[in-house]
Order: structure tokens, then sequence, then C-alpha cells
């Protein structure tokens, strides 16, 4: 049997049946990035000897009697959580040696049901990006096309998930960064609501739209990862005092009769939209009315001016929390400057990559005497418009669903250098973000080049139940998420 | 052109960031675009819309000021590029 294919669900049975040790799986999994790595370029941090030791642990945990959904299940991190003791980079010069001195609430989290962290990924520098290719590590390439980006900015979880190079992972999603890349890799990947998961220890982008999320080979892995990292942090005071439900309660086969789902008509005028992606999605929709769904048009108004609207305030915010990085706390540091000015300039300079460097020059702007105004206050108020068409529909609605990238994942180098192309592929993600509502990609199909799709599907705030709920149902009469990328 | 060369060069160094002639051609091209692209959104009327800077409702977080787990000194400077006696060492500051 080759264990690294398992689901966390299927390596559960069998770790606590005793079929299996936390050793044996986790080998398994470090021998398969050893055998596949060179090709997908997933990780930036493997930790081989921690991960055994952490194997070793689960082994005597579970001989112990005490076995949790995630106990010696091995995981990989997106570079940006911190992780006590383990290399942290955000795929950053500037924090090349970074080692937390303490893990961020979610790893925290997963320690505590004894799973199992072999690696950190790789993903564009401080999760700015649409495809990976702005890491300053490397670049992650798709399992199912070498040639081709694998989304961003989760780009090396969604990789490492598609690859069976870990058994599940998580992510992160400011505009798009968990469910765009699940998306083009053929995984499941959900962005929860905001406040849903602690934020602690997360290396911060744009702080009202962060959040972490898992990236899982099928629904019941996102539940089950779900259920371990939700929930209220004091360290986190954005993060909100609501119960946590058993996500995996629902996810039972009875169909979808009762919801219904909104398909805003917006989304047919989106420009570029690929036929592949429109049928697979089309089908997907056609699928669950047969299952019971009642589908509804709906209308958001205001989606013509997402991407405008999250082009300023993403980059405002990170403009002020990349501050930061001065060279002095922590990471990269230009030694030979002799004033404090030349030093700053230099070490953030020469620590910070384009992509980084070009959004903190826009954030800065935008942010400066005589400019907030007409940037970012505006961008602001049309945020509430944008959240005020989200409740209108979800009054005659249920879930909103909608194509997760409007093409498959295209060719590596192509949109690298044309940043506004590159940010209009997020259309139908940064909604989410901004109004904070939660989102989950699941497949859905195969374009005619055989390189997976993805749809979305959108809730009310806190209402990730009936996500899982029509995502489970979709899946358990669809076979895309067994199919796998020949490596 | 929706941002000058004298613009981007200021806005660098607001920002602590320095260019060479190279990159600031770039930039002035590429941000120009985005701005140019953002622009659309003087199309909206948003006479007397309040300003959305958090999408949950959550009014202050308030915690009782009771003294918790913290960071030992040493090891929360410990990545500092440069340190000494528990602080940081950075360049002159003052002439």
């Amino acid at each position: 049997m080759e264990l690294y294919k398992l689901t966390i669900h299927e390596a559960h049975k069998l770790l606590k049946n005793k079929e299996i040790s936390s050793h044996e799986l986790t080998r398994a999994v470090l021998d398969r990035i050893r055998d596949t790595e060179e090709k997908v370029d997933a990780y930036i941090t493997v930790a081989d000897e921690l991960a055994m030791a952490q194997a070793e642990h689960a082994d005597k945990v579970i001989s112990g009697g005490d076995i949790s959904t995630l106990t010696g299940i091995p995981l990989a991190i997106k570079d940006l959580m911190c992780t006590k003791g383990l290399r942290t980079t955000c795929a950053s010069n500037i924090l090349e040696n970074f080692v937390p001195p303490y893990d961020s609430t979610v790893i925290r989290k997963l320690k505590a049901g004894n799973a199992v962290i072999v690696g950190k990924t790789n993903m564009d520098e401080f999760a700015m990006g649409s495809s990976n290719e702005h890491s300053g590590m490397k670049v992650t390439r798709n399992p199912w096309d070498l040639t081709r980006i694998p989304g961003g900015s989760s780009g090396g979880s969604a990789a490492a998930v598609s690859a069976d190079m870990c058994i599940g992972a998580l992510g992160s999603d400011t505009g798009g960064s968990i469910r765009q890349p699940a998306s083009h890799c053929g995984v499941v990947g959900m962005k929860p609501t905001y406040g849903r998961v602690s934020r602690f220890g997360l290396l911060a982008f744009a702080s009202s739209l962060d959040q972490i999320g898992p990236l899982t080979k099928d629904v019941t892995d996102c539940a089950i990862l779900m259920n371990t990292i939700a929930g209220y942090d004091p360290s986190d005071s954005t993060s909100v005092p609501e119960d946590v439900p058993d996500y995996t309660s629902f996810l039972r086969k009875d169909g979808l009769k009762g919801i219904t789902v909104g398909i805003p008509r917006e989304y047919h005028e989106v420009q570029g939209l690929d036929p592949d992606v429109s049928n697979a999605v089309k089908d997907a929709i056609r699928k669950m009315t047969d299952m019971g769904a009642e589908c509804v048009d709906v209308s958001l108004p205001h989606s013509k001016y997402v991407v405008s609207v999250y082009y300023v305030i993403a980059p405002c915010e990170a403009s002020s929390n990349l501050a930061r990085y001065d060279g002095v706390k922590y990471g990269f540091r230009d030694k030979d400057k002799t004033t404090l000015m030349e030093m700053y300039r230099s070490t953030r300079s020469q620590g910070f990559g384009s992509e980084v460097q070009r959004r903190i020059i826009i954030g800065t702007y935008c942010l400066s005497a005589g400019y907030y105004d007409a940037y970012y206050k505006k961008a602001s108020q049309v945020r509430t418009l944008i959240m005020e068409d989200f409740k209108n529909a979800f009054e005659t609605c249920d879930l909103i669903m909608s194509p997760v990238a409007p093409t498959p994942a295209f060719p590596i180098g192509e949109k690298v250098d044309d940043p506004l192309t590159m940010y209009l592929s997020d259309i139908f993600t940064l909604s989410a973000n901004l109004a904070g509502i939660p989102g989950i990609s699941v497949p859905c199909g195969f374009s005619a080049d055989g390189l997976p799709i993805g749809i979305q599907i959108l809730g009310k705030h806190f209402n990730e139940k009936t996500l899982f709920s029509a995502a489970y149902n979709f899946e358990q009469e669809t076979d895309f998420h067994k199919r796998k990328p020949l490596l | 052109m929706k941002i000058t060369k004298d613009e981007v060069l200021h806005v660098a160094n607001l920002s602590r960031l320095e260019m060479d002639d190279e990159s600031v051609d770039k930039f002035v091209g590429q941000i120009g675009t985005i701005l140019e692209y953002v622009e659309t959104l003087n199309q909206v009327d948003t006479e007397g819309v309040t300003p959305t800077s958090h999408a949950i409702f959550l009014t202050n977080a308030f915690r009782d000021d009771e003294p918790g787990e913290h960071l030992d000194r040493d090891i929360a400077i410990e990545n500092s590029p440069e340190k000494e006696d528990g602080s940081f060492i950075v360049p002159k500051v003052v002439g």
C-alpha cells in the first residue's frame, strides 16, 4: 500500500486500528517528498528529523490509547505560520533565517492533537501573488503539468496535497490564496469566515482580509482540520467568540433538497472566462440541481469594482504591516551601512522582492497625504457596498456558486511581468475576503488539456456547515477528487 | 501618466526603499496602469456610505489585565541580526 496516498480520515482509521504506525506513514510521506520534490518544488523546508520525532511521540500516544483525529498525521504548513524552532521565511529573503520563538495558535492546536509537521511549503513572498512565481525562494510547479503554475499564494501547500507529498495542509487566504491554488491543483480548499480561525502567529499581509484554512484531498479531511483549527483565541482580538460545531456532523449524504443556490448574473459578463471552466461549473450546478438544490438568479451589482477595491485596501494594509521589517528586530540586515536611514533602505530594498515592493509603493501612495480620501477611503466605502450586495443576495439564497478562477492553471512566465492581468485573474475570489464570508473550492472537472477545475461555493458569515454539506454531497456523486496527477 | 517618477521616488523614500532608475521607470509604468484601473471606483456614488475596515461586527475585545506567560527577553530578541546585553544594536542615530 502506498501510504502517502491516504486521506486524513483513511490514515486515522488505520492508525486507530494499529494497522499502520505514524512512523511508517511519516516515513512514506518523507520518502515521497524526497522522490518528487525535484519535480514539484513544493517545500521551502522539509523537517525530516523533527517529523520523525513527532511520529515516534504520536505512536506512543496511540499505544497509550489516546488518539485524536490528527494524531500521527503528517501535515504541511504554508511557510508563514510561526513554528517554534522551525524556520519560517514567508518565502522572503528578509526572513530567510527567521526561527520563530513561539508557535502560532493553529500550530499549537495541531501539536496538542499530536499531528506531525513534515515541512513548510512554498508561497508567493508575503502571500502576495496568484502563481507562486513571486516566491523569493523557488517556483513551485503544478503536479498536473510541470510547465504551469500551481496557483498562489498557497501554491506549495496545494501542490503538496495534490502530489501526495503530505496527507493534508494549511494555507492562508487573503484574496483567494487557498481557493485558487486548490482549484488549479485539483484539491479541496476552504477560506473560513473572517475571525473563525485565530491569526495569532500568522505573518500578517492584509489584516482585515487574511484567514487561515485547510487544503485537503477531500471534503471530509477539510472538515476534520477545521474542527481542530477553528475557535476563539484571546491572543487574536479579531477572532470571534462563537461556538465551533462538529463540522464532520454535516457530512451526510442526504441530498441538497431545501438548499437554494444563487448564481450571480454579473459573473456571466466576466471577460476571459475559459469555456472549459464555464462548462465544468455549469455541469456541476446542474448536478446539484438534480440532487435537489434550487437555483436562483442573484445580483452582485458592485462585482466589477471588486478588483479595484481589493488592490487598494490590501496594499494599504500590507504597506503598514511590512513596516516592521527594518533590519533591527529579526531577519536580514545590511550590516555595511553606517547610518540608520541607509541601513533601513538598503535592508528593505535587498530583502523584499519586486511584487512586495510594488505593493508597498501602491499602499503607501494610496495612504499618503492628499490621496487617502481618493483611494483608501473610497475603496473602503465601496467595500461596504460589496458587503451589502452579498447581504441582499443571501436573502434569497443559502449559497452562491461560481468558478474559482477564470482559467485553468496558466503557464509559468505568462503573466509575471503584467501585474494588472495577474490581479484580474482573482476576480471570483476577492469578494469573499472583502465581505468576510466563508468559501470553499471543490474539484468539479478537468479542462480538455487535463487540468483540474474547481467550483467555488460561498456562504453567509459562520455558515461553513452549509458549505460542507453541499460540497460533501457533490463530492460523493463525483470522482474528480479521486484522480491523481502522474508524476 | 497616473504617477510620476518624482512621486514614485517620494513614496519609495516614505517606505524606506531605495530604487535605481530602471526600477523607478518600471514602477511608473506598472503602478500607473494599476492606478488607472482603480480609477473606475470614481463611477460609484459613495455619498454618505460608511467605510468598512472590518467585515465582522465586533465590539471592543476587552480582557482582564492579568499578567500571563511571556517570552523571556533573550529569547524574544534572539532573531535580531545585532544584539548585546538584551538590547538591539542599531547604527548611530544622532551625530
